[in-house]
């Protein structure tokens, strides 16, 4: 809503979709908005944690120590019934851990008015362009599917060797007779690519989708009496299943992670 | 589909995010979980515990007091007892020195009989022999004829 020009629906949705660019000579384009948000929300949430676990105790624990604790233990659940190759906590739970807290935090910031938020940044922060949810911006989501790929790589190639690694790759799933070679190899490229498109894709998309539904109610709500009531109770509704949609997309991202590095380390 | 430099930079932070919770966030309180469930289960074990000494210590209660009642009991019996046979000791001695008293005073009563006897036949024996002077009208020598006086003594 830039001052002084005329918000029309076209320009309305472009400045809701716009990110805060910088150039970074020789390097390239960086969004201040997903990383300055998401960075501050890892921020709260690893800083809040820590902050809770320096005074936890083993007796009993306050209501915030309860609080870390349930969500670690509901973590650490998910990933021992989930990966099958030794101690969680070594390295899968911890990085579920915070693959669940950052993908949930920077969900949460879709539950932010729009509308608010951005006069926020703009009048406070002097910011005319900001994207409020970071897992909205297909970056994001893929530097965390793609942080994934390359452990699961790690530990595909860790616990097989290279060898075995690669023997994989052209003799499973059909067979190690030479034909299927090819066959295998076609199918596995396949499925690495899939893995972190459907990983990061899926997320990006439901949040964005989100995004989109809150700019076209906010945009309804402009149109006089009936679209401002519509708007905001139909804002409110659907806030109420972003709900679902946060907490459940997060769980998905963790899930997905936990099960492709529990493949990565299996035997075929 | 804006793919540039921000997914490294997202990365980069995603990975300080991930060894930080890796390293202070996971450890620590998984740590204070377990030591609580250890804590937990030793209470559990000590109520346990607890319940069996308990159950034990009733048992060891009973007894004792079933042994107290026992004792008690017997030392009644036994008191009992001993009273009666404190009162037969009693009246045994009693009548044991009844009977002696009794026999001192029997044989009191025959000593004084027999110094009576002794005084009255020495009386009677001095009577006579007064009577007999009287009859004789004359001194009998006493020394002479104490013989004679002794024999009629032993005679009364």
């Amino acid at each position: 809503m830039a001052s002084g020009t005329e918000t029309t629906a076209t320009s309305y949705i472009t400045h809701h979709l716009s990110y805060n660019k910088m150039e970074i000579a020789g390097l390239g384009t960086i969004h201040i908005d997903t990383l300055v948000t998401s960075v501050v929300l890892g921020l709260i949430a690893f800083g809040f944690m820590w902050w809770v676990i320096r005074g936890a105790t083993s007796g009993v624990p306050n209501k915030r120590q309860a609080f870390v604790e349930i969500a670690l233990d509901f973590i650490a659940d998910q990933s021992r019934n989930t990966f099958a190759h030794g101690d969680v906590n070594k390295f899968v739970a911890p990085l579920a851990l915070s693959v669940f807290v950052f993908v949930i935090m920077m969900n949460a910031m879709a539950f932010m008015p729009i509308d608010i938020f951005g006069w926020v940044m703009e009048h406070v922060f002097h910011q005319h362009e900001w994207r409020g949810v970071p897992t909205a911006d297909v970056n994001t989501t893929f530097a965390m599917a793609l942080s994934v790929w390359f452990l699961m790589l790690y530990f595909s190639v860790a616990v097989k060797g290279l060898g075995g690694w690669i023997h994989e790759l052209f003799c499973s799933p059909f067979g190690s007779k030479f034909w299927a070679w090819p066959l295998n190899l076609l199918f596995n490229i396949v499925e690495y690519v899939s893995k972190p498109l459907s990983h990061s894709l899926r997320l990006f998309g439901n949040m964005y989708a989100g995004e989109i539904i809150f700019l076209l109610l906010g945009m309804w709500a402009a149109t006089g009496v009936v679209g401002t009531i519509m708007g905001a109770v139909l804002g409110a509704g659907w806030s109420i299943f972003h709900i679902l949609i946060v907490g459940l997309q997060a769980y998905i991202f963790m899930m997905l992670t936990i099960v492709y590095i529990n493949m990565a380390h299996e035997h075929h | 589909m804006d793919l540039n430099l921000t997914m490294l930079a997202q990365a980069i932070a995603f990975f300080i995010f991930f060894w930080f919770s890796k390293k202070f966030v996971w450890p620590p309180l998984m740590r204070a979980i377990a030591e609580r469930q250890a804590k937990i289960a030793e209470g559990l074990n000590a109520a346990e515990a607890g319940k069996r000494a308990l159950v034990e210590a009733e048992a060891k209660t009973e007894s004792a007091l079933k042994d107290a009642r026992d004792r008690s009991q017997a030392m009644f019996s036994d008191g009992e007892r001993r009273a009666n046979q404190i009162i037969e000791q009693a009246k045994l001695t009693a009548k044991t020195e009844a009977d002696r008293i009794l026999a001192a005073a029997q044989e009191q009563i025959q000593l004084e009989l027999n110094k009576a006897k002794t005084s009255l036949r020495e009386q009677v024996a001095q009577l006579a022999v007064a009577g007999a002077e009287k009859i004789l009208k004359r001194e009998i020598n006493a020394a002479a004829h104490a013989d004679m006086l002794t024999e009629l003594k032993a005679q009364l």
